[in-house]
Formats: C-alpha cells, structure tokens, sequence
C-alpha cells in the first residue's frame, strides 16, 4: 500500500464509519459496532505511519493548490503521527465504552451522537497529519463546528447556552487572532508549511514575533489558556464519552498539538530562543496552571474538578512549548500522550460511576470506593499518573518538562510545577480518599453497565505499562526536536 | 445570418430583455412569460458569450449606438473590467430565472405573472446597461428604468405583505433623491465640458486640472447620488425593508446584482474620471468613503445579530458585505481595487444563494420566515437547508468556500497599505457574522422540534445547488475570478499611476 493512499485510507475511515452509523441507524448494535471497527482501523494505520515516520518514511498527498503557495495537502510530521496514535487508539475504547455509557444512561438521539463522534475524530486525525497550517485551520474548524452537536446533545436550556458559549469563544477567537496571523506568516514569508526548523526565520521581523505568539495562543482558543478557557467547563455538560476522549484527548490536544506544530515546524525553536519571544507565555502559562489548579480544588462536580484540571495540565504543553529548548519540548511533546492516558482514564471512570450510580458529586462518593472497587482502581492508577508519581507513564513528562525549565534557568517554573503536583495530589486522590474512608447509610442502587468498567482499568493499567516503553515514543519525539 | 445579430450584440444583451419585456407584458397565461424569459435570457447568455470570444481577440469594443461617433453620440464599452462582470450577471439571472417560477407562483396572483416578468426583463436590461454603458447621462437613464422596475416589483410583493408597499415608496423617494442629486452632478460636468461621453470627458477635464469649485461640486452630487443607489452606508436605509418585503425571487435578484452594478459604475467614475484630481479623490476615498466603509461593517453586523426577521437579517449582512467592497476600493493601490472585484464577484453568488434559500422556506412556511419559524427545517428539508449552511459558511468566511478567497485577498490588500486597525474591524466583524449565521443553524438543526423529512421541489433546489456548488467550486478554483480582479484592476489603475 502506497503512503499517501494510506494517509486517505486513515482520514476517510472515520467518515466511512458515520456514513455506516446513519445508514444502519435502525440497528443498535451494528450502529455501534462501526466505532470500534473505525478505531481499529485507524489505529492499525496510525501505528503503521508511527513506525514509518520512525524509519524515515515520507507521508504526502497534495491534492490541489488553493492560492499562491498553499496547497490543500497532507503531510504526516513526527508529532503529527503521535496525536494520531494517541487519538486512533484511544476512541476503540472509546467507542466500547460509549456503547456502554449512552445505554446505560438511556441518552437520546444515539445515532446523531455517534455520526458526529466519529466526525470529530475524522478532523481531528486530518489535524494530525496536516500538511500546513491553513489545511489545519480547516479541521480546526470542522473540529470544533462537528463538536458542538455533542456539546448541546441533551438539548435542554442549560446545554444550549453552554453549546454556544463554547462554539462562540472557540470560533471566535479563531477567527479574529488565528486566521490573521496565518495570514500575516503568510504575506511575510510566501508559504505555510510546516518545515523542520521553521519557516519565519530573517523572514519575520523579529521585534514583532511576540505578538504573533500572542494571536496564535489565543486564536488556538482549544489549547484552553486563561482566559480563553471557560469553554471548557461548559462543555462538560455534555454526555462523558465526549468530555473523556474529546475535551480530554481530541478537542483540546488539538489546541495544543496546533499551537506545538506551530512553534517547532513555523515559527521555529531556534528563532524563539534567540528572539527570547515567548518568555511572557511562560509566565501567564504558570498562573493557568497554578489558577486553575486551585479553583479545580474548589468544585464539588467531579467532572467540573476534571476539566479543571485539564486546563492546568494543557497550561504544562504550552509552557513546554513556550520555553522551547529541546528537552521542554520533549516534555511537552510526551505530555499530550501521557495526559490524554491519564485523563481518559478518569473521565472515563467519572462517568462509569454517573452511570453506576448517579453520582456527580465528589462529596457524595462515601463508601463507593468499596462498592465500585474496580472503577476506584482504575481512577486512581490515572490519578496517580497525572500526578507524575513513578512508575507511572506520567511522571516522564513531568520530568522533561522540569529539566527543561532548568535548562532554560527558569527555576521558579521548575518550582510552581512542584507546588502544581502537590495540588494534583490534593483533589485528584480526594475523592479517592472519600470513596474509602467515610461511610455512607444511603443506600444506593447500582446499575451494571460493565462496558463502562473495562475501557478505563485497560487505559489505567496503560499509564502504568508504558512507564517502561517510555523510549518507544520517546524516540521519534527526540527525531524532530533537533536545537 | 446570425452574424448581422452578432456584430450588434453589445446593444442586443441590453434590447433584447427591453424589448421582449414589453411583449410579456400582455400574455395573460401562468407559464408563457417564464418560458418566454427563460428563452430570451438563453439567448442573452449566448450573446455574453460571444462578447467575450470578441473581447478577448481585440481587448475593447466601443459599440457606437446608430453610427453617431462619440463624443455626440451614446456608446458602450466592452472591456477587461465589465465582461466578466457581464458573464456573471448573464449566468446568474438565467439561474435565478429558473428559481423564479415556483416562487413568483407561490407569491403571487398567477394572473400577474405576465407583468411581473415584464418587469423582470427590464430591470434586467435595464441593469445589464449600467455595466456597459459609457455615457454619464445615458448611465442615469438605466438607473431610473432599473430603479422603476425594481420598485414594481418589490410592490408586488404586497400580496403577502403590506408592507412591501410602504418599502417600495420609501424606495421610490430615497431612490429619487439619490437619482436626482447624481442628474444634478451630470449637468454640472456638462456645463463645465459640454461632453457625456465618459472618454470625452477626461479629456475635456483636463483643461481645469487646477480644480474648479463647479467640478468639484459636480463630483460630489454624482458620488453621493450612486452612493444612495447603491446602499452605501448611512445611505442605506432604503435596503432593507425593500429586500425584505421584496417577493423572494425579487430579493434573489435585487440583492444578488442591482447594488454590485451600481458599485462597478461608481468605481469606473472613481478611478476612470475623477483620477485626474488626485487630491480630491484621496480626500473622497480617505475622509468619506474609507470610514463609512468601517461604519458599514460594524454597524451593519451588529443590527444583523438583533434581526429576527431572516431576510431582513441578510439584507442587514448585505449593508455590511457592501462595506467590505468599498472598503478595498477606496485603498487607491491594485490590491485593494482587485480584491473589491473579487468580493463583488463572491458576495454576488453567497448572498444570492442565500436569499434563495431563504425563499424558498418562506413559500414552505407560508409566511414571513423568522427565526422561530426555521425550527428543525434542516430535518424537515434537509436539500436546501444545506445549501444555506455552505453559503452561510462562505459569508463567514471559512476557507473551501469563496468567501474565504475575498478575506484572503481584503487582507493581503489591507496589509500592504498598512491598515491594521481595519485588519482588526474585519477580523472581528467576521466572527460577529458567525453569532447571526449560528442563530439560524442552531434553529434548523439543534431545536427541540423534531420533523420528517420532506419532499422538496428539484424545480427550486436545483438553482440553489447550483450557486452552492459554485461557491464550494470558486473556493477551490478561485484562479477565473482573481485573474480577472486582476486584470479589471490593471485597467482602473493604471491611470491612477500614470
């Protein structure tokens, strides 16, 4: 099979499984069953790509050209085949576990809500393997317009606000700092692709790039920066299968991948240190993160404390990003693989025990750690590998990220993500604690939906496995970052 | 035989709909005057066709209408800058034609069907003068035959809604207003040069190239005059309600071509005659036409977003989408004038689609299409309501779409010229156009009222695919419209540098 047919194969494959979900929408199980089928396929090819680019292969199709210098096209970058191997793996379980999520819960409109799902990773692979940052822009916005459907899914007054909250901040701030400064690279060096190195060095004037730093981080509103971050908290009110794979993994890693891509295949590390540019992001990237950490501590919705979260741990990429020397940018790259196994896994179980139980709230979860004993393991297996504890996959991101900062002399960085772990173990392992320690007299009925359970105890168990395989994506991170 | 026809055909695309306009109007039957129109648009399309095989072997025609030489007698001319224009005009009444037929059905008394395709054809011919004509008397004569027609046909639309009465008077004043005060600029320059001819009369300009007070006061009655008919902001006012209560084919139409022709005029005289007095058409462009342009944009989009009404929300987006085109003419470079062009090709075919759309839901529906109204139509009539979501899109601006293509180039164009607060406006304007597009698309799709889908009426759909797959296609391909803008702006310009 030729390359570029295969980067088709990968981008139309979800596509393809929409299209089988809504023709056999009258059949529950086979609707269903596409997902996973989609999933592995993508997988199989992402894993292929992975092993390709390892090797030095060349993934491109050019489809045809849109303006001067910008063609529609399709280019897999290092990084590039890394979200696609995290996105393409993690929506096989996903889609098992939505299975069980959306029945157990009796949701409505099933269908819809896996014709867009699939949609959503269908632009997210093509983010992925983008050939330049218009052809990104486009899935961007696919992205973010195939979303909103999931986001308003229970289509009552509290999801319509929140939909649109969330489609405003996300589109807006796309279209009056993202597309700008695409153009501005753009009319100043002629082209858009992604080029090893970057594309704006002697082209860009230097005394201008912070700026164009500041258009990219907040027009790339899905990277979630304070104060582009409410959305995020608002889309939680969707169903938790799109709040576990795609504000967790697909939707916000694309923010981040984007915003990666951008300063190591655009602007370029080397151009950024010299320039010392972006040295204002790392500042306003540790009070996203200490910000959000702390306001995370003070919500009782355990999926409110997740998204969260969440926004603090994608601060961790775009500080990476922002300090730019290769061992930050290791770590920030290692980060969106080692995050999104984490955060899918206590998504996943957030929602397991929504279904379970009905609980939303933290403080309702006394004594359920011993009447849920498996779905609290796999929580805490994630918690722990968000925390950054060894061994788990975790806590080499963290590390990267942490030598970075000293690379770079940034040594109250090197401590604000200290204090940051300190805060993880705080309200991460909270409800962990509730759920074992306290007794509770209500007696709760428990519902079975036992393909809720699997999904986040294989995802958990993961975090604790690659620990050791760490180098096997290590090496094609450490491939591109060259300084 | 046909080539006696043939060598008058610049006189033809405009006589032809005039003079068959008049014979329409008799035929008392439901179908004949659409057939009737429909054939003579065919041949209209035919004779542009032919106009650009001879454009592009000679470059120029001047068509000297009954042999009088100019400067005495009237002559239209054909060049790099109208012809595409005239191909777009020629395409789009044949399509919107076709779309008529089930509206003006629906919309009005089948018995003045004859009439209203009678008045059809002469805002037709009358419109198509205004791209080719050469004489600034003769220019005013078309605007009148346009404006009359128009006006008939907006007031047809009383049988739904009273209220297209009142917005064909208002029309009828304004409009006469802004006629006026162009005449008036007319007799200025013809006291001034004794010429109309609007070659002759950059010659016959030159003599006061000091500038005199006549000239001056001449210029500014025939801009604001043409900025009146032309719905430049804040001289707007007459647009939307008269779009509005419009009968849809009518607003299809109106909004689609009557303003970008008057647009395309206005910038001939900018950049054709009044060049020759560069400090007061930089006074013009710089202190009149370049803030009211940003005025239009914000302010337009803004009162978009609190319509409930739909077709009075596009004509609302309509006011704003003129601002960006006169916002890229009064840049006075070649990028600025192109990519003007380009958005008058583009918005011509996103807004057209749109109002097609709209249209067509309001004969749906029965009544005047609100918001509220368009609850789950994208189940209900799923064909037309996608239509309206990718011309939506391109309004906005995404890339794929044509709308994309005219950012793309404003931008280049503002960027050259140094104007990044009005980057900015733009910037934010765009993505204020998403808050009123999303409205309607969070209505038909994401309600609580749920629909079977329906039968729609290919008789209906299939024009407004056709513009939507246009648009998709100019998105992609958009190499036929720059290379013209290009070329149009070659022609303007070039007399501004020299």
């Amino acid at each position: 099979m030729s390359n570029s047919f295969l980067i088709i194969l990968g981008i139309i494959t979800p596509l393809f499984a929409a299209l089988f979900s809504y023709v056999c929408r009258y059949n529950n199980n086979l609707r269903d069953s596409f997902g996973i089928i989609g999933g592995l396929i993508t997988f199989v090819i992402s894993l292929k790509i992975f092993h390709g680019i390892q090797n030095n292969e060349v993934y491109q199709i050019t489809f045809f050209t849109l303006f001067d210098g910008v063609d529609f096209a399709f280019k897999v970058s290092a990084l590039g085949s890394i979200f696609s191997l995290v996105a393409s793996s993690l929506w096989i379980l996903a889609s098992i576990y939505t299975i069980g999520y959306m029945r157990g819960a009796g949701e409505k409109n099933q269908t819809r809500f896996v014709i867009f799902y699939s949609i959503a990773i269908h632009a997210a692979l093509a983010i992925a393997w983008s050939g330049n940052l218009l052809v990104l822009f486009i899935f961007y916005e696919i992205l973010t317009f195939s979303t909103f459907p999931l986001v308003g899914h229970k289509q009552n007054a509290e999801s319509q606000s929140a939909g649109r909250l969330y489609l405003s901040i996300l589109v807006g701030t796309s279209l009056i700092f993202f597309l700008p400064a695409i153009f501005w690279i753009w009319l100043k060096t002629g082209t858009l692709d992604f080029q090893d190195g970057g594309i704006l060095m002697n082209k860009f004037p230097a005394e201008y790039l912070s700026f164009l730093i500041a258009m990219l981080v907040f027009g790339i509103g899905k990277a979630a920066i304070m104060p582009i971050h409410r959305w995020l908290p608002a889309a939680m009110v969707a169903p938790t299968p799109v709040s576990a794979l795609l504000h967790a993994v697909a939707v916000v890693k694309a923010g981040v991948f984007s915003f990666l891509v951008v300063v190591v295949y655009i602007v370029g590390p080397d151009f950024l240190l010299q320039t010392k540019s972006s040295d204002w992001l790392v500042w306003l990237a540790c009070f996203t993160i200490m910000a959000s950490s702390i306001i995370a501590i003070t919500k009782d919705d355990l999926k409110a404390r997740l998204a969260y979260s969440t926004i603090s741990q994608l601060s961790y990429i775009i500080l990476g990003a922002a300090l730019a020397s290769s061992l930050a940018l290791k770590g920030a790259s290692f980060h969106i693989i080692t995050h999104a196994l984490g955060k899918i896994t206590l998504f996943f179980c957030a929602g397991a025990i929504y279904v379970t139980a009905h609980i939303k709230k933290v403080s309702d979860l006394k004594g359920m750690g011993y009447k849920l004993p498996l779905i609290f393991f796999a929580y805490t297996l994630g918690a722990l590998s968000i925390i950054g504890v060894p061994p788990f996959i975790g806590s080499w991101s963290k590390f990267y990220l942490i030598m970075g900062s000293i690379e770079r002399e940034f040594i109250i960085v090197a401590i604000i993500l200290g204090i940051s772990s300190l805060l993880n173990i705080y309200y991460l392992l909270q409800p962990v604690v509730i759920g074992f320690t306290q007794n509770s007299k209500k007696e709760i009925k428990l519902i079975k939906a036992p393909l809720t359970v699997w999904p986040p105890l294989i995802t958990g168990l993961g975090c604790l496995v690659f620990f050791f395989y760490a180098n096997y994506f290590l090496n094609n991170i450490s491939g591109v970052i060259v300084n | 035989m046909f080539d006696i026809f043939l060598d008058d055909a610049p006189a033809l695309v405009v006589v032809l709909p005039l003079l068959i306009s008049a014979i329409i109007a008799f035929m008392p039957s439901k179908i004949w005057p659409w057939i009737v129109s429909i054939i003579t648009l065919l041949l209209h399309l035919f004779l542009s066709l032919h106009l650009l095989k001879e454009i592009s072997v000679s470059g120029l025609i001047i068509y000297e209408f009954g042999n009088w030489e100019p400067p005495w007698g009237i002559s239209f001319k054909i060049d790099g800058v109208n012809i595409g224009l005239q191909l777009l005009f020629s395409i789009f009444v044949l399509v919107s034609t076709f779309y008529s037929r089930k509206i003006f059905l629906n919309e009005i008394d089948y018995r003045d069907s004859g009439k209203a395709y009678s008045l059809w054809l002469l805002a037709v011919g009358s419109l198509n003068g205004i791209i080719l004509t050469n004489d600034i008397f003769n220019l005013f004569v078309f605007l009148e035959i346009s404006a009359l027609a128009s006006i008939s046909l907006i007031a047809l639309g009383a049988g739904q809604n009273r209220n297209a009465l009142l917005a064909a008077f208002n029309y009828l004043i304004i409009g006469a207003i802004g006629a006026t005060f162009y005449v008036i600029g007319v007799g200025f320059a013809y006291a001034m040069t004794g010429t109309l001819n609007m070659n002759d009369l950059v010659i016959q300009l030159a003599q006061y190239s000091d500038g005199q007070l006549a000239i001056f006061a001449g210029m500014s009655f025939m801009l604001i005059g043409l900025m009146v008919k032309a719905a430049i902001f804040p001289v707007h006012i007459w647009l939307p309600p008269a779009y509005s209560y419009a009968p849809s084919a009518v607003s299809t139409l109106l909004a689609a071509l009557a303003t970008k022709t008057i647009l395309y005029f206005f910038v001939r005289l900018l950049y054709e005659i009044f060049i020759i007095y560069p400090s007061y058409l930089s006074l013009f462009l710089d202190f009149v036409l370049y803030p009211l342009s940003l005025l239009a944009i914000f302010i337009g989009t803004v009162i978009a977003i609190y319509q409930d009404d739909i077709k009075k929300l596009l004509a609302f987006s309509s006011i704003a989408q003129i601002g960006y085109i006169t916002l890229a003419f009064s840049l006075k470079d070649h990028s600025g004038v192109a990519s003007g062009f380009v958005h008058i090709f583009n918005h011509a075919l996103i807004k057209g689609g749109l109002f097609m759309a709209v249209g067509y839901f309001a004969i749906l529906y029965k009544d005047r299409v609100t918001l509220n109204s368009l609850k789950g139509f994208g189940y209900k009539y799923p064909i037309t309501s996608f239509a309206l979501l990718i011309c939506g899109l391109s309004l906005i601006g995404l890339p794929l779409t044509n709308g994309f293509i005219s950012k793309l180039y404003l931008f280049q164009a503002l960027y050259t010229n140094q104007m990044y607060f009005s980057i900015a406006l733009v910037a934010v304007s765009s993505a204020l156009a998403v808050v009123y597009f999303w409205k309607i698309v969070e209505q038909m799709w994401f309600s609580e009222v749920k629909f079977k889908s329906e039968k729609e009426d290919a008789y209906i759909y299939l024009p407004i695919w056709i513009v939507t797959i246009s648009i998709i296609v100019f998105g992609i391909y958009s190499t036929p419209i720059i290379e013209f803008s290009n070329l149009s702006a070659d022609y303007l310009i070039s007399g501004y540098q020299n």
